[in-house]
C-alpha cells in the first residue's frame, strides 16, 4: 500500500458510475481509472464491485451496454447513461449534496 | 421498464446460461487484458504486467461469480443445483433415504390424519351463523353431572329469560310413514318452534314451524330434510302437500336447505312441532334436550346465573319434587357439550399421535447427523474450495428439506387412507364423523409440519457437519465422533426410548381397562338372546288397552316360534340407548326423590334376562291392569332409598304424584347405559299391563340355538298378529354389549397403532446409532480383537453401550409416564393409572426389543477380521 487510497464510499459508487458516463461512454476498466484519476486516487475500485454494479445499473435500465471495437482494435463492453440514468444521477447528486452539506455544519458546528 | 428488463435479462440468462456466462468472461477477461496493457504501458515486463493486473483484480473465477450472483435468477439456478445435487445424493444412498421418507410420512400422516378427526369435532365451529351463541341448557344435580331438562323447566324459563334470543326444546321421534308399499319407520326430531330459530337454519323452500303450530292439538305439519325431500320425489311443489305418518296426514310445511347439517340429530330425516302435553304431570320428566340462542354478548356464566337464578325462583315453588334446593341450571357451549363424551379421547389419541410424530423427527434427525458425519470429508473439501458456510448450510438444508417434502406428500397419502380409515372404524357416538375430511386448514397443518420438521431436522446436522475444523478434517480421515456430537446422538436416543414407553404405558392402561370391560357382568345373561323393538303405528294403539292386548299377543306368537326358550317384553333394553327415567319417591315423602331408569315389562322379563331376584316376587298373572299398582326395585335403589328398612310393600310413586306403587321384590342390578359406570344404574319395574303410554316396546327372546338365526321367524310371528307394525333395531344382546365398549375399543386400537409404530421407530434409532457407532470404531475394535480381547467381550462392549441408553431411557419414561397418566384417566376402567404389572411389563418388553436391535451391531462388531478392521 504505497498510497492511502481507500475503497469507495459505501453507496456511492453508482453514483459515480453514473457520474464518469454522463461525460463520454466508457468500458469498466475505463470507468475505474476514471474514477480514481478524478478522485486523485483517493478511491480504489474494486473489479469485482464495479462490474456487478455495471451489470446492476444495465438491469435496472439507467444503463445500456454495447460490445464495440476500441481505438486499439480490441473489443469491449462500452456503457452509455439513458434517460434514466440522467435522472437517476440528478436525484442521486442532489440527495448526496445535502447529506454532505449536512455532515459539513455539523463538523463546523462541534469546531 | 426496468422490470421488463429485469425480467428478460434474468429469463435468457436462465434459458441460455452459456452466452450469459460468455459475456460475463468475456467483460472480465477484457477488463484484465485492459489492466496488464496499463500496466505495461508504464514500463513493466509482460510477465509482471499480467501478475500485477491479476492481484488488482483479484481472482478472475471470484469476480466471475460476484457479477453471476447479483441476478435474481442466480437464487433459482442454485436451488436448482442444490435439488439436482440432494436428489442424487439420496438416489445413492436408498436405504437411508426410505427409512427417513418413511419415517416421516408415518408421522406427519398419522399426525394430519388424527388432527383432521380432532379439528373438525372440537374446534371447527358448528356450521351456523351464530355458532358460538348456541347454547344447550342443563340441569345439574349436586354431585356435579349434568342431565337433560324438562318441560316444565323449558315453558316457565323461556319466556322470562333476558340472557337468550330464542330457546328451543326438542326429543327424538321416530314416525312410520305409511300410505306407500311398505310401512318405513323415519327418524326425526318433534320440536318447539324456536328449533330452527336457535340454529340460525331455515326452510329455504316453505316456511319454518310457527308458535301457532306448537300447541297441544295443533296441526299436523313437517319440515322435510333435502334429503328426504329428494327421496320421496324431489317435487319442487311439494309444500303444501300431504304425507301419512302414523296413519295421519301431515302437510309438509318446508324443505332445509340441501347443505343443513343437524348436529344434534345427524340423521334426523323430518321435524314436526313438539305439542306437548302438560297434563298429567308429564312435564316435569327428564326426557327433553333443551337449547338457546344467547343474547349477542351474554357470556354463558351470566346466562347461567340468570337461569339459576330464574329457576329457583319459578320451579323450586312450582315443583319442589323435581326441582328441590339441590338441583342448578347451567348453559353450556352446545360445540362443548356435544363433543363432550370424546373430548378427553380425541386429546390424548392427539397427544399420542404428537409424541410419534416427536419420535418420527427424533429419528429422522439421528439418521441425518449420522449421514452428516459421514460426509465431513466432503463438506471439509467443499469448504477448502472456498464454499461459505452460508452456502453448505443451505444445500444440506435443501436436501433435508426435499426428504420432508417427499415424506409430507407421502404423508399426505397416508393421512388421506387414514381418515378414511377411522371414520370407517369409529364408533356411533362420535359427533360429526360425517364431516371430517381433509380441509385447508388440515393440509396447511401438514404442509406446516413438514416444512418445520424439514428445517429442524436439517439444521442441527448441517450446524453440526459445518462446525467443525476444515483443516483437522482433511489433515487425518478421522472417522471418530466428538464427544459433544456423541452426546446429543445418546440424548436422542434416551429420549426416543423414554417416549416410546409413555405411549406403550399408556397403551397398556388402556388394553387392560378393555379386558376389564368386556369382563364385567352386565346384570344379566347375555348369550343366546335376541333384542328388537316394534313401533306400534296408527290411531287403533291411541288406547291403552288396545295397546296392551296388542303387545300380549306378539308375545304370544313369539313365544310359540320354534327355538324360543322363553320370550319378554320391555319399555326400555339395557345397553340400547334407550334412556328413560323418573324421579321415584317414597309416598308420602316429597323430598329425597331418585332418577331412576323405569322398565314396563311383561311378567317373563326377569326370567329372560336372567336378572336375579333378590327378594319377594316378580311380576306375574295377578298383577293385571285393574289390580294394585306394583312394582320391583334394583338392589342399588334399595339400598339408597331404604337404607337398613326392609323394601318390600313400602308404597312409592314414580313420576306424578299417583297411582302408588307397592314394592313385591329386589331384583339385580342392571347396566343400563353403559358397561362403563362405574355406579349402579337404580331401576324400578313395573307391569306392562299396569303403565299406559308405551308405544314401542323391546322384544327379548331367549332361544336355544343361535339367536342370529330366529330374527326373521320371530319378525313373522310379530306381522302374522298385526302386519302394519315396524320392527327395528335387531341385535343380539351381545352384539349390544359389544358395542357398548365400541369407543373404548376405537381408542385403544389408535393407541395400539401408535405405540406399535413408536416401537419400531424407537428400535429403528437405537440400532441406528449403535450401527454407525459400531462402523465409527471399527479401527479401535480391530485393535482390541487383533490385542486379544474376545469376540464376546467385544460383544459384550457394544451392548454394554446400547444398554447404558436403554436404561436411561426407560427410567426417564417411566417417571414421564406417570406423570403424564392422570391424561387417560377418565378412560380407565377399575385400574389404577400407576398400575404396576401395565409400568413392569411394558418396561420388560421395551428394552426386550432395544435389546435385539443392539444386539445386531454389537454381533456384527464381534465378528470384525482383524486384519480388515485395522486397514479401514
Amino acid at each position: 500500500m504505497q498510497e492511502p487510497n481507500t475503497d469507495v464510499i459505501q453507496g456511492t459508487l453508482d453514483m459515480l458510475i453514473l457520474k464518469t458516463l454522463s461525460l463520454q461512454p466508457m468500458h469498466g476498466y475505463g470507468i475505474a481509472r476514471r474514477i480514481e484519476q478524478i478522485s486523485r486516487d483517493t478511491f480504489k475500485v474494486n473489479p469485482g464491485s464495479l462490474l456487478t454494479a455495471l451489470q446492476r445499473l444495465e438491469r435496472s435500465g439507467a444503463l445500456d451496454a454495447e460490445w464495440k471495437q476500441t481505438e486499439n482494435s480490441r473489443r469491449a463492453k462500452f456503457y452509455s447513461l439513458t434517460r434514466a440514468g440522467h435522472k437517476q444521477l440528478g436525484a442521486e447528486t442532489e440527495d448526496w449534496m445535502r447529506r454532505a452539506s449536512a455532515v459539513a455544519r455539523l463538523l463546523k458546528a462541534e469546531g | 421498464m426496468s422490470a421488463w428488463r429485469q425480467l428478460t435479462r434474468g429469463l435468457s440468462a436462465l434459458t441460455n446460461r452459456a452466452d450469459a456466462d460468455r459475456d460475463v468472461t468475456d467483460e472480465v477477461a477484457d477488463y484484465l487484458e485492459h489492466a496488464r496493457a496499463d500496466h505495461a504501458a508504464r514500463g513493466m515486463s509482460p510477465a509482471e504486467s499480467l501478475r500485477a493486473a491479476r492481484m488488482e483484480i483479484g481472482g478472475v473465477t471470484n469476480v466471475e461469480e460476484q457479477i453471476r450472483s447479483s441476478g435474481w435468477e442466480y437464487q433459482i439456478e442454485t436451488t436448482l443445483t442444490d435439488l439436482r445435487y440432494a436428489l442424487r445424493r439420496l438416489a445413492a444412498s436408498p436405504g437411508f433415504t426410505l427409512v427417513t421418507v418413511l419415517t416421516l410420512a408415518l408421522g406427519v400422516g398419522a399426525t394430519t390424519s388424527i388432527f383432521s378427526v380432532v379439528n373438525t369435532i372440537l374446534f371447527q365451529p358448528l356450521p351456523y351463523p351464530n355458532a358460538h351463541r348456541i347454547a344447550s341448557i342443563l340441569e345439574m344435580n349436586k354431585e356435579g353431572s349434568s342431565y337433560a331438562g324438562t318441560f316444565g323447566m323449558f315453558h316457565n324459563l323461556a319466556p322470562r329469560t333476558h340472557s337468550f334470543d330464542a330457546m328451543a326444546v326438542f326429543k327424538p321421534w321416530q314416525p312410520t310413514q305409511t300410505g306407500q308399499q311398505q310401512p318405513e319407520r323415519l327418524t326425526g326430531q318433534r320440536v318447539s318452534s324456536d328449533y330452527f330459530r336457535v340454529l340460525g337454519v331455515g326452510p329455504t323452500m316453505g316456511r319454518d314451524i310457527r308458535s301457532s303450530d306448537d300447541r297441544l292439538g295443533g296441526p299436523n305439519v313437517a319440515v322435510l330434510s333435502n334429503a328426504l325431500w329428494r327421496r320421496l320425489g324431489g317435487d319442487p311443489a311439494i309444500v303444501g302437500r300431504s304425507i301419512t305418518l302414523d296413519s295421519d296426514p301431515y302437510t309438509v310445511i318446508g324443505v332445509m336447505p340441501e347443505g343443513f347439517n343437524n348436529v344434534i340429530a345427524p340423521d334426523a330425516q323430518l321435524w314436526a312441532p313438539l305439542q306437548y302435553d302438560m297434563s298429567q304431570g308429564r312435564a316435569w320428566g327428564h326426557h327433553l334436550r333443551t337449547i338457546g340462542l344467547l343474547r349477542s354478548g351474554v357470556t354463558e356464566q351470566q346466562a347461567s346465573n340468570e337461569i339459576n337464578r330464574l329457576g329457583h325462583a319459578i320451579l323450586n315453588e312450582q315443583h319442589p319434587v323435581t326441582y328441590g334446593p339441590d338441583v342448578s341450571f347451567v348453559a353450556k357451549s352446545l360445540q362443548g357439550e356435544i363433543s363432550r363424551g370424546v373430548r378427553p379421547a380425541l386429546l390424548a389419541i392427539l397427544g399420542a399421535v404428537a409424541l410419534v410424530l416427536l419420535i418420527a423427527c427424533v429419528n429422522v434427525t439421528n439418521l441425518l447427523a449420522t449421514r452428516g458425519i459421514h460426509r465431513r470429508n466432503e463438506l471439509a473439501l467443499r469448504a477448502a474450495l472456498g464454499a461459505r458456510r452460508a452456502r453448505i448450510i443451505r444445500q444440506l438444508l435443501t436436501e433435508s428439506l426435499l426428504l420432508a417434502v417427499i415424506g409430507g406428500v407421502a404423508g399426505m397419502i397416508i393421512a388421506e387412507i387414514g381418515v378414511r380409515a377411522l371414520i370407517a372404524m369409529s364408533p356411533d357416538t362420535l359427533p360429526r364423523a360425517s364431516n371430517i375430511g381433509i380441509g385447508g386448514a388440515v393440509l396447511a397443518f401438514g404442509l406446516a409440519i413438514t416444512t418445520v420438521v424439514g428445517l429442524a431436522v436439517g439444521l442441527l446436522p448441517a450446524l453440526q457437519a459445518t462446525r467443525s475444523n476444515q483443516r483437522a478434517e482433511l489433515q487425518h480421515e478421522s472417522r471418530s465422533v466428538t464427544g459433544g456430537q456423541k452426546f446429543a446422538r445418546n440424548a436422542l436416543v434416551i429420549a426416543e426410548v423414554a417416549i416410546a414407553l409413555v405411549l406403550l404405558v399408556n397403551c397398556g392402561l388402556l388394553l387392560r381397562s378393555l379386558k376389564r370391560l368386556i369382563s364385567v357382568s352386565p346384570g344379566f345373561a347375555a348369550p343366546n338372546v335376541l333384542s328388537m323393538q316394534i313401533q306400534t303405528a296408527g290411531h287403533e294403539f291411541d288406547s291403552d288397552s288396545v295397546t296392551h292386548r296388542y303387545f300380549a299377543d306378539v308375545l304370544d306368537a313369539i313365544t310359540r316360534v320354534p327355538g324360543v326358550e322363553i320370550a319378554a317384553l320391555t319399555s326400555q333394553l339395557p345397553l340400547s340407548g334407550d334412556n328413560d327415567s323418573y324421579g321415584v319417591h317414597v309416598a308420602g315423602d316429597e323430598q329425597g326423590g331418585q332418577s331412576v331408569f323405569r322398565y314396563a315389562v311383561s311378567s317373563s322379563y326377569f326370567a329372560a334376562m336372567r336378572i336375579p331376584l333378590k327378594r319377594g316376587r316378580v311380576i306375574d298373572a295377578r298383577d293385571r291392569s285393574d289390580s294394585p299398582p306394583v312394582a320391583l326395585i334394583s338392589e342399588s335403589l334399595a339400598r339408597r332409598t331404604f337404607a337398613g328398612r326392609d323394601p318390600l310393600g313400602q308404597r312409592i310413586t314414580i313420576g306424578p304424584p299417583t297411582p302408588v306403587y307397592t314394592i313385591i321384590g329386589v331384583v339385580g342390578d342392571v347396566k343400563q347405559t353403559s358397561l362403563a359406570m362405574g355406579d349402579p344404574e337404580p331401576g324400578v319395574y313395573v307391569a306392562a299391563s299396569q303403565w299406559g303410554g308405551d308405544r314401542a316396546m323391546s322384544v327379548v327372546a331367549r332361544t336355544l340355538q343361535d339367536p342370529a338365526v330366529l330374527g326373521p321367524a320371530i319378525k313373522r310371528a310379530i306381522w302374522s298378529v298385526s302386519k302394519d307394525q315396524p320392527v327395528v333395531r335387531t341385535a343380539t344382546m351381545e352384539q349390544l354389549m359389544a358395542k357398548s365398549g365400541a369407543d373404548r375399543r376405537f381408542v385403544v386400537i389408535l393407541f395400539e397403532i401408535f405405540a406399535l409404530v413408536a416401537l419400531i421407530m424407537a428400535a429403528i434409532g437405537i440400532y441406528g446409532v449403535l450401527s454407525s457407532n459400531v462402523a465409527e470404531r471399527t479401527r479401535e475394535l480391530g485393535v482390541r480383537l487383533a490385542l486379544g480381547a474376545s469376540p464376546p467381550s467385544v460383544l459384550g462392549l457394544v451392548l454394554r453401550q446400547g444398554m447404558r441408553l436403554i436404561v436411561a431411557g426407560v427410567a426417564i419414561g417411566l417417571i414421564v409416564a406417570a406423570a403424564a397418566s392422570h391424561v387417560i384417566v377418565s378412560m380407565l376402567f377399575q385400574i389404577s393409572q400407576l398400575d404396576v404389572v401395565t409400568y413392569l411389563s411394558v418396561a420388560v418388553g421395551l428394552s426386550a426389543v432395544a435389546i435385539i436391535a443392539c444386539a445386531v451391531p454389537a454381533w456384527r462388531a464381534a465378528r470384525l477380521d482383524p486384519t480388515i478392521a485395522l486397514r479401514a
